[in-house]
């Protein structure tokens, strides 16, 4: 539809003509599905449809301003979708439909835009989620960076379902759904332009499918979506929200060498790195070897592993490759690489 | 991990540990005088804290922290001249990251970013040397900081630099030599320091004559160590293995990196770009001789200083904050009235809480929580 020079202009956020023909070859010949292309002002959803499939409707939002725009393994608009339905999935929820807001910088390519929207409507078909309504903003040159997306999501909670940080008990165990760290290595490479060949790409998903079959187990207590702050943020909020402590064996932490390699040079660690499909949950020790079992069949989940348990006291702790805990603080600020 | 997990080996560990308490039975020290081990370097610092490995020391052994984190000596009044000259409104200002959030008098390079500057974080001072190249109508500082670990660098960039012509390029120097410390640290009064650790990178570049004074003047037993686990629990024997046997000499743990004669090249540099100058101030220690490192003759062209004229700026660290004597062994980092309070890693008084590597912080990211709950628990007994 668009030539490789064509760029974003301040037209196509104008209301006219301009914007129209954007809305229809672009949005909705790539979302397309019956509540769009009602185009009405807003989406007009079936309660009865919802409440045949759970009691609570689950509802979230999240804005996406990374940069870069394009990185291994994904880019703005994938990962658009996986983070509001990924924050649905956590909460127990079946991830049905979506609203995006765009904000776009004049002079963004056409090309770059139209491969960031294909990626969202296939990532959303792919998690059977559908984009019903949606919102298209152009500012001026340097007024915005490229391109920044929010996206907000609806899904359903069965019946039953009570996921919720407060049900954490001492004694549970603290599961990670796979590798950390991948999302936060393959874009501080590329970002900060170190030029490592890490061979890491990011691990934006969508995790619903694999979180469903959870749904029906007793002794799943939480899970959260490891994603800014790494899993140490999830443990402190885990920790605040239950009054428990947790403690992470070092030696237990599933992190890819590249990944552990980029963390050892730069004096960082792989729990504050960012994830962008994984998990963090906490569940009964008696419920711990089927979780387990249940996260491992699927492809997203073969590295699921234990790395602690819960404790009484309200500390987050590691202990390390030597035996000796030490506690894990939260960093004030995004932590930075050290000089020597 | 290949080069990382061989040296974090629990097993060889547990074996260095029981050796050191056979050992350290047979020391003149005890739990209640322990034999004082300075690390010199915040790398040492660091691991020592990640890793626990004063808590797996017998106890008639004590590390202290010594001054060798660059970015916790450097004086506030030095920050507030970098964000002078950052200002500027054609200047790239750029830095190593954890000089970032270092306050001066007039806050950090992170809030120069904030309130407009170009402020930028590098991860070598070629990168600055690249920005300069590709942004020729600009004018690009580089802040050269630290001891001989970094200080090859910056000069093999100044040289690079001057072969090609740059004038867009220039480095506000403050690098500072770490032995004129060491023996400042010795010739005070009360030296609560029996035995160093001395840091692997540094002695990379100088090699181990520098350290015989320390032995032959000061009668000081030091080892060269490596930074993981296993090179500072075997370098700590060593040391007690030195004082066993009653002699006192420079031994080199590290051989593996440091090569007896440090790195010939990059000294040839180091003497081609930079000349000692004089006393240097160093946060929490005060103004030391012979510390000071500036531009060689040939290089004064790219000095940042110079060409910016920023105003000198002398700021006095609080008088409640006990840097000094946590530096020298007087004190612990939560005897401090201010630790944990008014000095924080986010809102660092002190310069042992600046940077990651300084005592202090690695005390407040690692113990805080357990010297809270010991405080609450002597609270609850009393």
């Amino acid at each position: 539809m668009s030539h490789h020079y064509d760029v974003v202009t301040m037209a196509h956020g104008s209301g006219g003509r301009a914007m129209q023909q954007m809305i229809e070859r672009l949005f909705l010949s790539a979302f397309d599905n019956p509540w769009l292309n009602e185009r009405e002002d807003g989406a007009r959803l079936s309660l009865a449809e919802l409440s045949r499939q759970g009691d609570r409707l689950a509802f979230t939002t999240d804005s996406y301003v990374i940069d870069p725009i394009f990185f291994p393994g994904g880019n703005i608009g994938k990962l658009a979708v996986c983070g509001t339905a990924n924050d649905l999935a956590v909460s127990g929820a079946t991830p049905a439909y979506l609203s995006c807001g765009f904000i776009l910088e004049e002079g963004l390519p056409l090309q770059d835009l139209h491969t960031i929207v294909s990626t969202m409507a296939q990532t959303a078909r792919e998690a059977g989620m559908a984009i019903v309504t949606g919102d298209t903003k152009v500012v001026q040159r340097g007024a915005a960076d490229k391109i920044f997306i929010n996206t907000a999501g609806i899904g359903v909670i069965p019946t039953g379902v009570q996921w919720a940080a407060k049900t954490i008990q001492c004694g549970d165990k603290v599961i990670v759904s796979g590798t950390l760290g991948d999302h936060g290595a393959a874009i501080l490479n590329l970002r900060e332009q170190l030029g490592m060949d890490l061979g890491v790409q990011s691990d934006c998903a969508v995790l619903a499918p694999m979180l469903a079959p959870l749904r029906t187990l007793n002794g799943v207590h939480a899970l959260r979506d490891a994603t800014r702050g790494g899993v140490n943020a999830i443990l402190h909020e885990f920790s605040e929200a239950s009054g428990c402590g947790m403690c992470i064996d070092e030696n237990a932490l599933p992190v890819k060498p590249a990944v552990r390699g980029i963390c050892e040079l730069l004096g960082l660690e792989p729990l504050n790195f960012a994830n962008e499909g994984k998990l963090v949950l906490v569940v009964s020790a008696q419920a711990e070897e089927a979780v387990l079992n249940i996260l491992r069949r699927h492809p997203l989940g073969v590295d699921a592993a234990t790395i602690g348990e819960v404790t009484a006291h309200p500390n987050v702790c590691l202990r390390g490759v030597l035996g000796v805990s030490r506690q894990l603080m939260l960093p004030h600020a995004e932590p930075l690489p050290r000089i020597c | 991990m290949r080069f990382v997990d061989e040296f974090r080996d629990p097993k060889l560990a547990k074996t260095l540990i029981e050796r050191l308490y056979q050992r350290a039975a047979q020391l003149p020290y005890t739990a209640e005088k322990p034999m004082q081990i300075m690390e010199v370097c915040g790398g040492h610092t660091h691991a020592i804290f990640k890793f626990g490995l004063d808590k797996l020391l017998p106890p008639q052994l004590e590390f202290i922290h010594g001054p060798g984190c660059p970015v916790c000596v450097l004086p506030m009044g030095r920050i507030d001249a970098c964000c002078e000259i950052a200002a500027h409104p054609e200047v790239i200002f750029c830095t190593f990251g954890d000089a970032l959030r270092v306050p001066g008098k007039q806050g950090s390079l992170q809030q120069a970013r904030e309130r407009g500057a170009d402020v930028r974080v590098v991860y070598s001072p070629l990168d600055a040397l690249k920005l300069a190249r590709e942004n020729s109508q600009r004018s690009v500082v580089f802040f050269a900081l630290g001891f001989e670990t970094t200080l090859p660098v910056t000069a093999v960039t100044l040289q690079q630099a001057r072969r090609e012509g740059l004038s867009n390029f220039s480095v506000f120097c403050q690098h500072i030599s770490l032995m004129p410390t060491l023996r400042s640290l010795l010739l005070q009064d009360d030296v609560r320091i029996d035995a160093f650790l001395a840091p692997g990178h540094v002695s990379m570049v100088i090699g181990t004559a520098p350290y015989h004074f320390i032995n032959q003047q000061f009668g000081k037993p030091l080892v060269i160590s490596g930074f993981e686990p296993l090179d500072m629990l075997q370098s700590v024997l060593m040391l007690v293995e030195q004082v066993c046997e009653a002699s006192c000499k420079t031994e080199n743990q590290y051989r593996r990196v440091v090569p007896q004669e440090g790195n010939l090249l990059a000294q040839e540099a180091m003497r081609d770009v930079f000349v000692l100058a004089g006393s240097s101030e160093w946060r929490g220690l005060g103004l030391i001789e012979h510390s000071g490192i500036s531009l060689s003759p040939a290089y004064t062209v790219f000095d940042a200083e110079r060409r910016f004229q920023p105003q000198v700026q002398s700021v006095a660290d609080d008088p409640r904050a006990r840097c000094g004597e946590v530096l020298t062994g007087r004190c612990k980092p939560h005897q401090c009235p201010l630790f944990g309070t008014g000095c924080t890693p986010h809102n660092a008084f002190g310069a042992l809480m600046v940077s990651s590597e300084g005592a202090c912080a690695a005390w407040y990211q690692y113990r805080h929580q357990e010297t809270e709950q010991q405080d609450r628990q002597r609270r609850v007994a009393g």
